[in-house]
């Protein structure tokens, strides 16, 4: 079986697991609500600030949930010893990897997708003219996430406290992608939305440097 | 016994050797070195300051390497070592981000600007600070290795990563003096100064590492000698009733 099919298939398996428990996704999606809301009390923004604040609360909602929606990705394989069972399948260690990853970008997607029109209506940030440039944004900031995060929740899931430790493990590594992504998201946002080039380079080296090394070490991360 | 001794007499020596390239490092950085023209004394700082920060990369450069060796053969030193520079890179960072507040106040008027070398030589530090809490909250020490250098070889990925964005995003520190380009540059005296405590702060590194390398292989066999001696205990709760009942 070739990675790409048997990534495939992990990729099903795991949407429908979450379809059937639903419980990743609607923790995730509250949790983010509660951070723009809770946002709101701290600072308090008037128009003019809620702009220029808005792309770095978006991201940071956006990346403290992926913090705790990506924990159980693996952690959640061990509750049965199903990690076990899976690594026995005769496919590559990177496409079950890869598998996890898709699916925990399709996750975090969706939880974009809802999140991002009750950012813009809390924030009075209009979108719609951006939306393009915005969403390629967001897909390369995403796909960073993921990698990393996907990655780190196999490590953590063999240590011990392993929901307080990912997102230890996982913030100070995304600190490049947050100042890139929240960066072109700024541009975009801004009186003359533009899309910098320098940022989109630095997203785009992040997702294919991690990229890279995930697939390079995925046999010794699922060895076990 | 002979080659212990032997041992420990040239751990003793080394220590001396790099006490006194200190200590003259220390006299040459504030008498030898002239004085800087618009910050004075409080310039002389320097001379630990910039060194210190290259030495935590060049420990963290063998952490990356010792973990990649460690993926590839297996053999648990690769992970002592690994440990002994992640320890001591924070050591030494630890050092960077304490002197530099302490010039900053009197050079910038204030302890702290979020520019773009002290923000990465922050966000560095906290790097590897959760590769030493990583290690920490894995008791199995195979497992500890492998997901330790995993996590380690992603955070060395990070750092020029780190570095180009946090660059982009501004920059009040001033340019590098040292290996920086045409227009930078440091008085001859000055340069002789710096390198010579670099090599002093050298000194000390490699004296580190080697004493928490060898406590990491001490821990390593005290863990095998106690599975051991668990076993034999074990044995001999197994076999003591068919004792009895003979």
């Amino acid at each position: 079986m070739n990675a790409g099919r048997a990534a495939a298939i992990i990729l099903t398996k795991e949407v429908r697991a979450e379809f059937r428990a639903r419980e990743l996704l609607n923790t995730t999606l509250v949790f983010a609500f509660v951070v723009i809301v809770m946002f709101s009390f701290a600072f308090d923004p008037t128009a003019s600030e809620s702009r220029r604040f808005g792309p770095g609360l978006l991201w940071i909602a956006l990346l403290f949930a992926g913090s705790l929606m990506l924990q159980p990705s693996f952690a959640r394989e061990h509750a049965n010893d199903t990690l076990d069972a899976l690594c026995l399948a005769p496919v590559s260690p990177f496409s079950i990897l890869l598998g996890k990853i898709a699916a925990n970008f399709v996750f975090l997607t969706v939880c974009e997708v809802v999140l991002l029109p009750v950012f813009a209506v809390l924030y009075n940030v209009s979108l719609l003219p951006v939306l393009g440039r915005l969403v390629f944004v967001l897909m390369l900031g995403t796909f960073g996430l993921t990698i990393t995060g996907t990655v780190f929740s196999a490590v953590a899931a063999q240590a011990r406290m392993r929901e307080l430790l990912l997102p230890l493990l996982l913030l100070p590594v995304l600190v490049p992608l947050l100042l890139a992504a929240v960066e072109a998201t700024a541009g975009l946002l801004a009186d003359t939305p533009e899309l910098q080039r320098t940022w989109l380079e630095i997203l785009v080296g992040f997702d294919v440097i991690f990229f890279t090394a995930s697939w390079l070490l995925s046999d010794f991360l699922l060895e076990e | 016994m002979q080659n212990d001794w032997n041992g420990s007499m040239k751990q003793s020596l080394s220590a001396i050797l790099v006490g006194a390239l200190m200590a003259f490092a220390g006299y040459a950085a504030l008498f030898i070195a002239p004085d800087e023209k618009t910050m004075h004394a409080i310039q002389r700082i320097f001379y630990f300051h910039a060194p210190a920060g290259m030495v935590a990369l060049i420990a963290f450069t063998v952490v990356f390497i010792a973990n990649i060796a460690y993926l590839i053969n297996r053999q648990p030193r690769w992970d002592w070592l690994a440990v002994s520079g992640a320890e001591v890179g924070v050591a030494f960072n630890s050092v960077v981000l304490i002197t530099g507040p302490i010039w900053a106040k009197p050079a910038w008027g204030i302890w702290w600007a979020w520019d773009a070398r002290l923000t990465s030589t922050l966000v560095l530090w906290l790097l590897y600070i959760s590769l030493l809490l990583l290690r920490t909250l894995m008791p199995d020490p195979n497992r500890r290795a492998v997901f330790s250098a995993i996590y380690g070889i992603f955070l060395f990925l990070d750092v020029p990563l780190v570095y180009f964005s946090i660059r982009i995003w501004r920059t009040q520190h001033p340019q590098p003096v040292i290996l920086g380009g045409q227009n930078s540059g440091l008085d001859p005296t000055m340069r002789k100064v710096f390198w010579l405590c670099w090599l002093a702060l050298m000194g000390i590194m490699i004296i580190l590492m080697r004493q928490r390398y060898k406590l990491e292989r001490a821990r390593h066999e005290l863990e095998e000698l106690q599975l051991k001696a668990e076993e034999i205990s074990a044995d001999a709760r197994d076999s003591a009733p068919r004792a009895i009942r003979a």
